[in-house]
């Protein structure tokens, strides 16, 4: 009788010999039953990548998004039976995958709409009251650490990937290049994108980390002498991602 | 900047934000799920594969297929090359080779 290891190396390679032991009700080798379940594999994993990245499809094309799909697949197998995480090596395996390299883009996308699908995913979370902050004494302020929204997302990149995303999946102009960087959270029901202003991603990872709002000002502004701290709390207040608010060191 | 200064500053930055904040009316504004109605393309599939927006399909398409030019929107995108020079991307060269028919 032939391993599960076997199995699944020849699901995955069709120039893998069809494993032993697989038999028809009548006791013959079943090799063309073992071939429809082998291409089930594939066109099922094949239309899941599909599903998860609709602009990487969109900018690829239909005929070379799958093609590129069955060496994904191949190369990175699902690992969890949870198929809505699937293609999470995606960004990984666009920037070393030679074809699409003079598109390099690509990976920051593919980030862009793993980050659309984990805060789709994650949990329901609570604001803060936007005057919760104003009642603060300029002091506490200062002093003041976050807890974030469990869906919020940051994607940095060097490329314009909001406009790309807006070009392909809402009617959007075609995109300019600019440094974008986007945050994804889900205020309400469904995932929201915010392109961040400079510096902001510092910021909001600074808080992510536990870092008092004073310190991860000073920090951003060492590095980012333009940083508007105003516009990037309007991000983050409209976005729901402050869920809870504390005075002081950490405990 | 001293620390008063800083600490203005942050403050100030925070008035201004809440604001701006009280005086948006979409933010007064709350969600609804209403099925049937989003936008193409806009919402519907965020939940990703697995899921009941995922469709199903039955050819593969299995092969040497590395030969085909992309003929997705990103020929659509002509983007100028980064501050540095290099990497130009967008405006793909069309190849007069492996067309897709």
């Amino acid at each position: 009788m032939t391993g599960q290891a076997d199995f699944t190396q020849a699901l995955l390679d069709p120039k893998q010999a069809v494993p032993e032991g697989l038999v028809d009700p009548q006791g013959r080798p079943a090799p063309k039953r073992f071939d429809v379940y082998r291409n089930n594999v594939a066109v099922s994993l094949t239309d899941a990548l599909e599903t998860a990245f609709p602009v990487i499809h969109k900018l690829l094309g239909d005929d070379f998004f799958r093609a590129m799909a069955g060496v994904y697949l191949r190369a990175h197998p699902p690992s969890s039976a949870l198929m809505m995480y699937y293609g999470a090596a995606m960004p990984a395996f666009l920037r070393s995958f030679e074809p699409v390299s003079h598109l390099p883009y690509l990976a920051d996308v593919a980030r862009l709409e793993i980050a659309i699908r984990e805060a789709y995913h994650s949990a329901d979370s609570t604001p803060i009251a936007p005057e919760t902050l104003g009642a603060l004494a300029p002091n506490d302020l200062m002093q003041a650490r976050f807890t974030l929204a469990p869906a919020l997302r940051i994607v940095t990149s060097d490329w314009p990937i909001h406009a790309l995303w807006q070009f392909n999946m809402a009617g959007g102009p075609k995109p300019q290049m600019q440094a974008q960087d986007v945050m994804v959270a889900r205020p309400e029901f469904d995932p929201v994108q915010t392109v961040l202003p400079v510096g902001a991603a510092m910021f909001v990872t600074a808080l992510g980390q536990d870092e008092p709002l004073g310190t991860a000002f000073e920090r951003v502004t060492q590095t980012h002498s333009d940083f508007d701290l105003s516009a990037t709390l309007g991000c983050l207040l409209g976005a729901s991602v402050l869920t809870s608010l504390t005075i002081g060191p950490p405990t | 900047m001293s620390t008063t200064a800083k600490t203005l500053a942050v403050a100030g930055a925070v008035a201004a934000a809440l604001s701006v904040q009280m005086t948006t009316p979409a933010h007064a504004q709350a969600q609804e799920k209403c099925f049937g109605v989003s936008l193409a393309g806009e919402n519907d599939c965020a939940a990703g594969p697995g899921t009941s927006c995922a469709g199903t399909s039955t050819v593969d398409y299995q092969g040497n297929a590395w030969t085909l030019v992309e003929a997705g929107t990103c020929a659509d995108i002509e983007l100028p090359a980064m501050a540095d020079g290099t990497a130009r991307m967008g405006s793909l060269e069309a190849q007069d080779r492996d067309l897709p028919a």
